[in-house]
Order: structure tokens, then sequence, then C-alpha cells
């Protein structure tokens, strides 16, 4: 590999002013829907007491799994000293904290009392997975901030390799535990698995990639920067294999609720009399954010050609919405399902027991997830404007033959 | 968990020893004084016992409630309404974000057409799984059994109504008027049945207890599950009980006769 020259967007063309105003509306449009629903109080979302989570906690996870995941572009380069992925570390480590910032300033602001941030900072109850959580990432921000220091000092890069490693360990307990909040809620039909945790660190690998993928051509494209054919294909084809991972844990989450009686109702409920759940299931999760997209990148010819580049870019955009729907199915979908309070027997309340839960997302809602990704979108676009993320090329004739 | 016995609390207010007007008189100025205190923090050792004001709710103690299912009639709903009405919660027509903190739930078995109807609550369980997952230690369980929600600290994140078997708890969607001094409530933190705290701590029973005994079936009976000569004590020995989703292992202090 030759000497990696790293250089600064320019940033002042009218199309980065226009993507930033865009961004920064989102962002703003993003506030005043959580100000609107802090003021008048969560009803005016279609989340309730039965949908207790609702469309911000599925921006919130996609964000933060996929951030943890596109770091793994920079534990390749160092932790596993893949020389064609260190050009790329820098926009890895900038994404991964630009998708969790934006994920937990969703999280936060659908709060009830997100005013009390500092009560959540401070006082904690250490048997919670959420209060661990809390340290996974505040950790994980320090520890990719660091990891990116000593990448951006040449005078420290011997630390880097140790670096990698800590972050890249760290964002494996990191999903682990966005994964266990789910896993550990025992009452829970559709959650109650050991499998959430590998289940979610594979979707991190995914969505985390399909992400850095497009974001990367953008920025290259944006900036008139070179993007060699070789650098897109082997990530493409890296994506491929990591939606075959998510495919492989979703059936043996499933397979495994199948196979035990008292869970086959659930099971019935997502995978075939769901409406909405079950088609966003099958229709867009597996079939259009897997099936397809893993065709369109094994079908790629190594060499690499126009064809293939926009196959990528379309693969990696379809993972991203099978990613959302994924989460939305498991987030919205497992509460839709009622808790079982006497197995076995029929009951009914006034209180929406024993039957499926309604939720139908609202405006404020979406608009506040959106505002997450725009927050996510302004700190990477102003991330390079600043400072030396973006390698000056990634032309196929940057690398040299040794080591990728 | 452990009760919070520093909490900042005007315990005067609930000083089970008092029963005079004076006392009501103090706890009413309490109440002034600091509007929306915690109501834990304090709780008697044993009702019959007077004791200190900076004495924490004993773990000597095991408040529950048996619940007679032959007693308790499918068209009644005293309880829910004694609650409604003790507690201050009103509806704003919007049942899927109105809160409950107590309901009747119609249980039939499809098998033998056979059907029943029983008051679901906080089962007020020796391992709650909401105090479990709650990561700021708002959700909590007192020495003596009872489970609350420290309004102070909730950060309304609701993981607490994802992990509660029960569906026990509701999430304050709105604003809120005229709330009882002795309930506060709080928009945006989550809240569930209090066992009515306040009125333990002052000797008396929770108000669909009492609402059950006066208008009701009488099928409620509360009492120290702890205390063998407790009427409650002395019944859940003699009949078979049952705990609702025994099969968690969560040991609810809630239970059912005749399910």
């Amino acid at each position: 590999m030759k000497q990696i020259v790293y250089s600064e967007i320019d940033g002042r063309s009218t199309g980065f002013w226009i993507l930033a105003a865009v961004l920064g509306a989102f962002a703003l449009s993003g506030l005043l829907a959580a100000l609107y629903m802090e003021h008048y109080g969560h009803y005016v979302t279609g989340m309730n007491n039965q949908i207790v989570w609702g469309m911000p906690h599925v921006f919130a996870i996609f964000l933060i799994v996929a951030a943890s995941g596109a770091l793994n572009v920079a534990s390749i380069g160092t932790v596993f000293g893949k020389t064609l992925y260190k050009p790329l570390g820098r926009l890895s480590g900038l994404l991964a904290l630009a998708l969790l910032l934006g994920g937990l300033a969703v999280l936060v602001l659908d709060l009830g009392r997100p005013d009390r941030l500092i009560v959540a900072m401070t006082t904690y109850n250490f048997k919670s997975i959420f209060a661990w959580n809390i340290y996974l990432y505040v950790g994980f921000i320090v520890v990719v901030a660091v990891y990116l220091w000593l990448q951006m000092e040449r005078r420290m890069n011997r630390y880097v390799k140790a670096a990698g490693m800590a972050a890249f360990l760290w964002r494996l307990v990191l999903t682990t535990g966005t994964g266990s909040i789910f896993g550990f809620l025992v009452a829970r039909e559709a959650y109650d698995s050991a499998v959430m945790a590998p289940l979610f660190i594979a979707m991190s690998f995914s969505f985390g990639l399909a992400v850095y993928i497009l974001v990367l051509i953008a920025a290259c494209r944006g900036s008139e920067r070179e993007l060699g054919d070789v650098f897109v294909n082997r990530l493409g084809r890296l994506l491929g294999i990591f939606i075959a991972v998510v495919l492989y844990f979703t059936t043996v989450q499933h397979l495994t609720n199948l196979y035990a009686a008292e869970h086959v109702g659930v099971e019935r409920f997502i995978l075939i009399e769901g409406g909405i759940y079950t088609f966003l299931f099958w229709a867009i999760q597996v079939i259009a954010g897997g099936l397809i997209p893993m065709a369109l990148l094994f079908r790629t010819p190594a060499s690499g050609s126009g064809n293939a580049y926009s196959r990528i870019v379309l693969a990696s955009a379809l993972v991203i919405i099978g990613g959302f729907a994924q989460v939305y199915v498991i987030v919205i979908g497992g509460q839709a399902w009622p808790l079982t309070l006497f197995p076995g027997m029929e009951v009914s309340s006034s209180f929406y027991d024993g039957v499926i839960n309604a939720y139908a997302p609202s405006l404020p809602e979406i608009g506040l997830g959106l505002g997450g990704i725009a927050l996510s979108g302004l700190i990477v676009i102003f991330g390079i404007k600043v400072l030396r993320f973006l390698p000056a090329t990634l032309a196929t004739s940057s690398l040299d033959s040794q080591g990728h | 968990m452990s009760t919070k016995s520093n909490s900042p609390a005007a315990p005067e207010e609930f000083d089970p020893s008092r029963r005079s007007f004076l006392g009501s008189a103090a706890a009413a100025a309490g109440v002034a004084l600091a509007p929306g205190v915690f109501l834990y923090g304090v709780g008697a050792a044993n009702p019959a016992d007077a004791r200190g004001l900076d004495e924490a709710a004993s773990g000597n103690v095991r408040w529950g409630i048996l619940i007679d299912l032959n007693r308790c009639d499918s068209g009644c709903t005293e309880c829910v309404t004694a609650c409604s009405k003790e507690n201050g919660l009103q509806g704003h027509g919007r049942p899927a974000t109105d809160a409950q903190w107590i309901r009747k739930v119609d249980v039939r078995d499809p098998a033998t057409g056979h059907s029943q109807s029983l008051p679901m609550m906080c089962q007020h369980c020796a391992d709650p799984p909401c105090v479990d997952v709650c990561p700021t230690g708002a959700s909590f369980k007192r020495a003596d059994g009872i489970v609350l929600v420290d309004k102070h600290t909730c950060i309304g994140c609701r993981y607490c109504m994802s992990a509660c078997p029960y569906k026990a708890r509701s999430f304050v969607h709105e604003a809120l008027e005229d709330q009882k001094t002795h309930a506060p409530r709080g928009k945006g933190t989550v809240e569930s049945c209090t066992m009515c705290v306040h009125r333990i701590d002052d000797d008396r029973q929770p108000a669909c207890v009492e609402a059950c005994n006066d208008t009701g079936g009488g099928a409620m009976l509360f009492g120290d599950l702890n205390d063998p000569e407790s009427e409650i004590s002395k019944r859940v020995a003699k009949y078979a009980t049952q705990q609702i989703r025994s099969d968690l292992g969560l040991d609810p202090g809630v239970r059912y006769q005749g399910l």
C-alpha cells in the first residue's frame, strides 16, 4: 500500500450547502416533533399502553445497530490487517459515531421525560441491561474517538491496532447489549431468546456496511474523488456474506420458536396471519432486503464494471430498507402480539388483553426518526469538511499488489 | 432492592400512628410544603405498631392480596371504580392511552366453555422484572413487598412496561389535572397499582379491597403473608391458591383462589 493521503472535502459548492440545508431542515423538524410530543404527551403519537415503543425506536435501534456495524470496515483494516480496508477506516469511525449519536438523539427525545437525561446518566440500576447500554454507548463514543485520533495522529499510529481491537470488542459487546434489551424480556414471546444478541450483531454487520457503502460512494462522488471498483466490489461481496448471516440467524430465530408449541401462535402471527408484519417480513425483509440484494451482489464479477457499481448501490439501499422492515417487525410486531396471562385460555378486558394490538405510526414519530438520520448526516458531512477523514483518492491504482 | 430510606420524604403525613385531627392537619401541611413527595420510605412494620418517623418499611412484612374467584362477579367493577376514585385516575376517552391500574379480565377455557372473571393489577412480585430492567432504579420494591415507581427518577423509557408479564403498568400519555396529593402522578412517567401504599401506611386497606368487601362480592382479602396469624396466611394455608404465570418464578404477592 502506498502512503495514503487524506484531505478534507472542499464543502463550498452549492450542492454541499443544499444538502446541509435539507439535512438541517429534517433535523430541526425532528426536534420540533419531539417538542410537540413532550408538550402534549405521547397520546399524540401512535404509541399507547400496548405498543409502548413505536416508530422512534425503530429508527433509533436501526441507527444504533448500524453504528456498530459501520465500524467494521475500520476493524477489518486494523484488527484483521486487510490492507485494502485501511484507507476506508477513518470514514468508518466517523460514520459509526454519527449513526450512534443520531440514534441516541432519537431514543432520548422519545423518552417520557427527556429533560431527565441527567438522571439517566447519574442514577443507575446495575441489574438493568438498559443501564449497561448507557455505559456501552458512552464508552463506544470514547473508544471510537480515541481510535480515530490514533489513526489521524501519525505519531500515535503504532497504537492503532490495540485501539482497533478494543473498539472491535466493544462494538460486539454493545450490539449484544442492544439485542439483549429484547432477549431479556421473558414475558414477551417474540423476544425471549438468546439468539437476539447474535441476530443483532449480524444485523449490525449488514446494515452498517450497507450504509457505509452508500456514504462512501456519495462522499467520493460529491467531492469528485476517484473510487476504484476494487473497493466497491470488495465491500459489495462482503455485504452479500453479511446478508446471508442475517438470514441464517433469522431462520434460527423463527425455527426455534416454531419448535415450541407455546410459541406457535406468535410465529403464525408474524409469518402468516400478521397482515402488515407478515408482509414486511417476507416481502421487504426477506425478499427485497435479503434474497434480491444477495443475488445482485454475488452476481457481481470480481473485476468490476459500471454495471456492478450500480448493482451494489441498489443492493445496499435494499439492505437498508429491508433492515428497517426487520427492526419494525421485531419491535412493533413483537409488541402487537398480546401477553399470555393464562396459557391456553381466551381472555378479554377493557385493556386490550388477548387481542392483537394496533399501531399506526404518526407524523411526529416519523419526523423524529428522520431527524435522527439527518443529524447523523450532518455530522458526517461536516466531519469530512473540517477533518481529514476521506482519502484524497481511492483509485484502484492507489493500491499495490500486496496484502489485499 | 431495598427501600430508599434516605428519600426526601415528608414522613409525617403518612405516620401510621397519627389518627387525630392534628395529625391530619400536619399531613396537609406536609403536602403543602412538599408537593410530589415520595410516598414510600415509610411503612408500618406492623400496622399495630407505632414506629419512628425515620423508620423504613419492614422486611418482616409481605403485603399481599388474596382474590376468591368464586365471589368475583363478571359484571362487577367496584374495585376498578374505587381505584380510579382513590388515585385520581381520569380517562380522556382514549382507551388505548388512558391509564388502568386495575382491570377486570374475563378468562374463558375454549375447550370447556367455562369462564371466570378476575381483577388484574400489579402483582407485586417478589422478583419483579420491572425492577430488574429499570435503568435508573425508579422502579423499585419496598421492603414490605410493595412494587412502586419513583416519579422523580422515572425517565419514561417504558422498558418496565415491556418487561411486565401482567400488563400492569400504564404510561401517562397526557397532562393531568386534579391529582390526589397521596397519589402523585406525572406526565411522561410510568405508573401502576401502589397497593394503596398511602392507606397501608395509615393502617387501612387498599381501596379496591375495601370496595369489594363493602359493595362488591367480598372476594378480596388484604394482609401480611409473612404473619402466620393473619387471615390471609390462614386462608392460603387452608385453600389451594394460585399465582398468575407462576411458571415465570416471580412469586407475586397477589394470589387467586378458585382459578
